[in-house]
């Protein structure tokens, strides 16, 4: 079961609307050959009944009727591909700003993200926007494409500039690793293929970048954290004691022996038996689905969390949360929320607004504190109950929460913990 | 402590088992959409393992075009006394006697968009609030769009322009009266890797997937089965060819390729060379472009 990288990479494209996303991933997976012939058939004549000649590459993954007619990607679109090197999970997101709570689905399970930028208007609002997205969620790896760049003559002076702009704004975010690939994805310079337009660009392909990728630290492996999902009671001969805590393991590694607590309510125990479907192991680690049994009975139902004894996450009521509002009816005062974390589930207010993020600026503006769709803040949450609780950086699983409207059973917001 | 990597196939049934409890914890009464197809064979299979030692903790559900494959009718009884757990059937049929739908007429009529009458009625009838489906991302670019938990309204509609969020692993199943949910716990697998792990884990699937002889005609590009219900054209003419099955759906529009993969270890090597995507030769896809987004709009699997 060991082996020594991760062999999946999920990524996400990101970038104002119009600036090629779709294209992009239509001419990648063209390009590696990933387009199957009844799938290209289907795309070759649908672009001549809109009057394109060729292909229009966008269709590849714009598959909804009113996306086609409209030119647009409404909703996220997943597509796969593989290569001798890698396992690819695209998420390709829209760029309008209507849509953007799927591009933030799309981009919350990303390792890396696909930032276009169209090289005639270089870096505008809603890139500035997703790239603090992609920040705020942590994404490890950033790639920013400026592309087409056929329309500029190809020119090192535009991408030059384009790159300056990008650093300039990203320097003020917590961005780990970017790159920067001039491209035309329309034409496919630099996306499989080297570009014959730009001897000037030393760099790799994109293709080429995302295949060599270094993803090491995108799951936690120190902090061990088990939130129970259900416990398995079977009723069956042989197994009338069996009490399986079943779960996917957020992070960390677990051994048979190891002494665990359980929280929230402390109670102290060792593991007796791990399962991994139905063979059982002597270690398991994170992200893998398991059920395990203690040693001792203790009550424990769904939304407790097993942790070691000697690394417990916070219990609080009252915490920080980068907050991205993503429906279209704004914040209600004093409403109580359900909140989600892992496998829990709570009543939550917003007790304050910390302060408002201009996404332009990067300014932090604390005196507006009413929230509407897409706005992006601090806040400070309290709870019904104590939440076991790791912060966003170091814990993508046990970081996250959801709000949801119970009058109207929607998800409203993502946050991180602070 | 950096060797602590799941291979790709791990990941991905790791992602399903997580799904396939969730949705047991979250929703009263949850069944698994059984075809008798790979990809329902793989979930039930799946939830065996997210449940062990338990029981499956879910009912199959199929919904009857009445024009099956026999061996696939014979696989779902089978399974269903293996595991033990319950058999709910919606009959087309039934739905067509009752009056609820009708018949399609003409050459290429079937009864695929039936089934969504059916579906529905047999989703209302036993107060399922969740539905387990067994569709992928990777088939169709309508399904591309899915979440893993998919609201449907108290039509059983689908919204595509309007889904819920779906951030992380974090899945809301909350609904309304009358409301209920589709999941899709295998959505990020490919028809490659369902091969993979159906090969490597050893699951018994229907022999249709394998190749045999069978009695075989030629209609609109692909291989239809003879059947009972196959009502012959004039230029038409039965031959008997080594074919083999990627999906299994209607009998009447199901078609086969040519094929000499008779093995699990065969196929994989053929599915990796395949050239068009399997439902290419489902005419219920080929319909029009968007065949399969207004069928799901209205309800379908
Ligand atoms: N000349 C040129 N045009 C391009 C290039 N890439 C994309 N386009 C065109 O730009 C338009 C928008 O492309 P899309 O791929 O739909 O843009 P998008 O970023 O996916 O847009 P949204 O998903 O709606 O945000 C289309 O008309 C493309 O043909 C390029 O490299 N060169
Ligand atoms: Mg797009």
């Amino acid at each position: 079961m060991k082996i020594d990288k991760n062999q999946l990479l999920r990524f996400t494209t990101a970038g104002s609307v119009d600036d090629g996303k779709s294209t992009l991933i239509g001419r990648l997976l063209f390009d590696s050959k990933s387009i199957f012939e009844d799938q290209l058939a289907a795309v070759e004549n649908s672009s001549k009944q809109k009057g394109i000649d060729g292909v229009d590459l966008a269709m590849f993954t714009d598959g909804l009727k009113d996306e086609r007619e409209q030119g647009i990607t409404i909703d996220v679109a997943y597509r796969y591909f593989t290569t001798p090197k890698r396992k690819f999970i695209i998420a390709d997101t829209p760029g309008h700003i209507q849509y953007t709570r799927n591009m933030v689905t799309g981009a919350s399970t990303a390792n890396a993200a696909v930032v276009l930028i169209d090289a005639r208007h270089g870096v505008i609002e809603q890139t500035k926007r997703h790239t603090f997205i992609a920040s705020l969620l942590n994404i490890p790896h950033i790639i920013v494409c400026i592309n087409k760049m056929d329309l500029v003559d190809y020119s090192e002076e535009t991408f030059n500039s384009i790159v300056e702009q990008f650093e300039e704004f990203s320097s003020k975010l917590l961005i780990k690793d970017v790159r920067y690939i001039p491209i035309s994805a329309l034409n496919g310079d630099n996306v499989v293929n080297r570009s014959e337009h730009m001897s000037w660009f030393q760099g790799s392909p994109m293709l080429h970048e995302l295949e060599t990728l270094h993803i090491s630290s995108d799951i936690n492996k120190v902090d061990a954290r088990f939130p129970v999902q259900t416990v398995l009671r079977p009723q069956r001969k042989g197994y009338e004691d069996y009490r399986g805590y079943a779960g996917r393991i957020a992070s960390g590694i677990y051994r048979v022996g190891d002494e665990v607590s359980v929280l929230p309510s402390g109670f102290n125990s060792k593991i007796k038996t791990i399962n991994a479907g139905e063979k059982e192991v002597e270690e398991a680690f994170a992200p893998m689905s398991v059920a395990m049994t203690l040693q001792d009975d203790i009550d424990i139902s769904r939304g407790d969390m097993i942790v070691k004894v000697n690394n417990q996450p916070e219990l609080s009521q009252e915490f920080d949360v980068m907050l991205c509002w993503l429906n279209n009816s704004p914040v209600k005062p004093r409403t109580k929320y359900t909140i989600m974390h892992t496998s829990n589930e709570q009543k939550a207010v917003i007790k304050d607004v910390v302060y408002k993020m201009d996404v332009n600026t990067f300014k932090r503006n604390e005196e507006d504190k009413d929230l509407k769709m897409n706005d992006i803040a601090r806040v400070k949450l309290k709870t019904s109950h104590r939440l076991m609780l790791d912060s966003y950086r170091d814990n993508r699983n046990t970081g996250s929460i959801i709000l949801v409207d119970e009058s109207t059973k929607e998800t409203v917001a993502a946050g991180m913990i602070v | 402590m950096s060797t602590y990597y799941l291979n790709y196939l791990e990941e991905l049934e790791s992602e399903a088992i997580f799904i396939l409890r969730e949705v047991w914890a979250q929703f009263q009464n949850p069944v698994i959409l059984f075809s008798g197809g790979k990809d329902s064979i793989l979930v039930t299979h799946l939830a065996k393992k997210a449940f062990h030692p338990a029981k499956i903790p879910f009912a199959l559900m199929h919904v009857d075009t009445g024009h099956n494959f026999p061996e696939a009718i014979q696989f779902r009884d089978d399974i269903v006394e293996k595991l033990g757990v319950n058999l709910i059937v919606g009959s087309v049929q039934k739905s067509i006697d009752d009056g609820r739908v009708a018949e399609e007429k003409g050459k290429n009529a079937t009864r695929n968009a039936l089934q969504i009458t059916t579906l529905l009625d047999t989703i209302e009838e036993h107060k399922i609030d969740c539905a387990i489906g067994g569709g992928r991302r990777d088939e169709e670019k309508a399904r591309a769009k899915e979440r893993f938990f998919s609201h449907r309204d108290e039509f059983g509609q689908w919204d595509p322009k309007n889904q819920r969020p779906e951030l992380w692993n974090l899945l809301n199943g909350k609904y309304f009266e009358g409301e209920h949910f589709r999941a899709f716990p295998i959505s990020n697998w490919t028809e490659m890797d369902v091969w993979n792990y159906l090969t490597k884990e050893n699951i018994e699937i229907p022999s249709l997937y394998l190749a045999h002889e069978r009695e075989v005609v030629k209609r609109n590009g692909s291989w239809i089965p003879n059947s009972e219900y196959l009502v012959l054209e004039p230029n038409e003419e039965i031959v008997k060819k080594k074919i083999r099955f990627r999906t299994l759906g209607d009998i009447t529009i199901t078609g086969g390729i040519e094929s000499d993969a008779d093995t699990m270890e065969k196929i994989v090597e053929e599915v990796s060379t395949m050239r068009e995507t399997e439902r290419g030769n489902r005419s219920d896809d080929k319909r029009s472009e968007t065949a399969m987004e207004d069928r799901k709009k209205d309800g379908y699997f």
